[in-house]
């Protein structure tokens, strides 16, 4: 069969993606961590048991329920404005989700499609994205997404459309690549003797080919954007008062830290890594198995 | 080699040109730059004088030609919060800013080179394991939240080192640890694989074949050759770092680079704003460009493959 397709030029079967993802070490606890978050994040009208945005000035700054002077009303305790912390964090879930997927699809969307563009028609328009994807890469993505933060002002959406067009430069980069080699397989120039037209040939032939590593590559940075998220939300460039990011928690907290009131800084940090820290170990183990290629990076 | 020169020195030169035209371009994409120009609650006369004095009522090419030059004299303009230029202000952070990046990378180093290539030697076994686990808790840990956890720790708790400003070493350790815990990770993870790109060598089979002992081997003939990408980018870490380190630097008021950003951003001081990305972008441009012909320098395929 493998000689077969290899004479015929037809691009390899592709293998049913569940074969592809043989199970055995397979990362579950992320896996799950990450399902916990996404339904928390759905689900979180129901589940967070007080408004997150509403406090009581009587009940500020109560520890968690564990800790003298807690109380089971407020599990996770209140912050500096009598916030409930869990219900916080609950709705900072939705967030830190919504705001990770759609930068990363935004991102992904962007690079792939300059990706396939710059490596398939090659030459002039080559040279403008590539060096236009230099440049970006030259710069510190951070302190650009700052940069933009600060001139557009703040707000859930500036932050995704800002994040988007500061981390599209990797897929761009690595999926060049892949198109360069692809564009020469037998299958990509029976399209061309067939008349398929470039547009054809980039959407139907191309682009199934590089999915996988544009999958890859947005697990990977799910994580990257996740944080750049709260370190904009901290600096209050991000998502604006008094929506429950949880950047924005942590930089609430910091004042209090001295005091003493751990729970308002430590528990935004535990929920930012482990969702980061999951969909770091699942991006390497999706990398893996899903893209050989890719082992190196 | 001069023809290569001249081409990286060409395309470094466009990057710093689109550097410029991006950050000009979504200045005034995003709205009217005079409202950024001005102090917050200026007069409408005061604006339509910003206008004018800053030439935004001209085409936007002389605009861009005059912001040009004024960038080719060095000036970035004025600080609307310190009343002074943006570039002095700069060059009076930077030595903070660099000192601080400087003992991260020693400590990222320090922790990193030897726990790659134990990581290497041992590939499967606990160590590889044990370091992969410290790699992703690096990348995952944000730098900030790790500052905190470490003031909660050591200032509030036990009460050993100051939770803010500069001045002692003292003040150093935190803020170094905290920025360097990230890059550690990174050149953990470098060593490693270039460890084991030499291990597998053929001249480190030799050594072996020779009857060289292993220790000799990795110390003298492995470690040597891998250690030139991990300090190569060490290199570029250390200018990324004096980038990055704005959330530490705002963590621990560290008088750097970075709480000047800060600091514009909070104060709605623009010039700041602008003069820190444009001359941080500049920085990295050019820190590739040096590698790169370095690069070439050290080895003539880089040169002749391009």
């Amino acid at each position: 069969m493998a000689i077969q397709t290899e004479i015929i030029g037809l691009p390899p079967r592709s293998r049913s993606h569940l074969a592809a993802l043989r199970l055995g070490d397979f990362p579950l606890i992320p896996v799950l961590i990450l399902g916990t978050i996404a339904l928390v994040a759905i689900f979180a009208n129901v589940l967070a048991p007080h408004n997150p945005e509403i406090g009581s000035l009587t009940a500020r700054f109560k520890p968690p329920f564990w800790q003298t002077g807690g109380s089971t009303k407020y599990l996770l305790g209140t912050d500096q404005l009598g916030r409930d912390v869990l219900s916080r964090l609950i709705f900072g879930a939705r967030i830190s989700m919504v705001v990770g997927i759609t930068a990363v699809l935004f991102a992904g969307v962007l690079g792939t499609t300059l990706g396939i563009i710059s490596g398939y028609l090659g030459r002039g328009i080559d040279q403008v994205i590539m060096r236009l994807t230099d440049t970006w890469l030259a710069l510190p993505a951070l302190t650009f997404a700052i940069f933009l933060a600060a001139i557009v002002g703040p707000s859930m959406w500036n932050i995704v459309l800002i994040l988007g067009i500061t981390y599209w430069t990797r897929y761009a980069r690595v999926i060049r690549g892949e198109v360069l080699s692809l564009k020469e397989r037998e299958f990509v120039r029976l399209a061309i003797v067939a008349g398929c037209s470039k547009w054809t040939i980039m959407y139907r032939h191309i682009l199934p080919n590089v999915i996988n590593t544009a999958i890859v590559l947005g697990t990977l940075e799910l994580g990257v954007v996740i944080i750049a998220e709260a370190s904009l939300s901290f600096l209050g460039i991000g998502v604006p008062p008094p929506q429950p990011a949880w950047g924005l928690m942590l930089s609430d907290g910091k004042q209090s830290l001295m005091v003493g009131r751990w729970w308002l800084s430590v528990l935004p940090g535990c929920c930012i890594m482990l969702m980061v820290l999951s969909a770091n170990i699942l991006g390497d183990w999706l990398r893996v198995k899903l893209d050989p290629q890719l082992r190196q990076l | 080699m001069k023809q290569y020169i001249a081409r990286r020195v060409g395309y470094c030169l466009l990057s710093l040109f689109l550097l410029s035209v991006t950050i000009f371009f979504f200045v005034r994409v995003t709205g009217d730059p005079a409202t950024l120009l001005v102090e917050p609650g200026a007069s409408e006369a005061d604006i339509a004088a910003i206008h004018h004095q800053f030439g935004l009522d001209k085409p936007l090419w002389v605009q861009y030609g005059i912001f040009i030059a004024s960038l080719a004299h060095g000036d970035l303009g004025k600080s609307f919060y310190y009343r002074t230029p943006v570039m002095e202000l700069y060059l009076s952070r930077l030595p903070n800013s660099l000192y601080l990046a400087a003992v991260a990378m020693a400590f990222s180093l320090i922790i990193g080179i030897p726990s790659g290539v134990l990581a290497s030697v041992r590939v499967g076994h606990f160590w590889d394991s044990a370091g992969k686990m410290f790699t992703l808790l690096g990348l995952s840990l944000p730098s900030f939240w790790v500052g905190l956890v470490l003031i909660l720790v050591f200032s509030v708790y036990l009460g050993w080192l100051p939770s803010s400003g500069a001045g002692t070493p003292l003040h150093l350790i935190m803020p170094a640890f905290a920025l360097g815990w990230y890059f550690a990770a990174a050149h953990m993870r470098l060593t490693r694989s270039s460890m084991l790109e030499v291990l597998g060598s053929e001249y480190v089979k030799l050594a072996r074949l020779k009857g060289l002992p292993q220790s000799l081997v990795i110390a003298k003939h492995a470690f040597k050759n891998a250690l030139i990408p991990v300090l190569t980018l060490a290199g570029i870490n250390l200018i990324i770092m004096v980038q990055v380190s704005i959330v530490v630097e705002v963590v621990f008021a560290w008088p750097g680079i970075g709480r000047l950003l800060y600091e514009g951003i909070t104060f709605r001081d623009f010039p700041v704003v602008q003069g820190v990305v444009l001359v941080g972008g500049a920085m990295i441009v050019i820190v590739n460009l040096l590698i790169d012909i370095l690069y070439a320098v050290i080895d003539p395929r880089i040169r002749l493959g391009v």
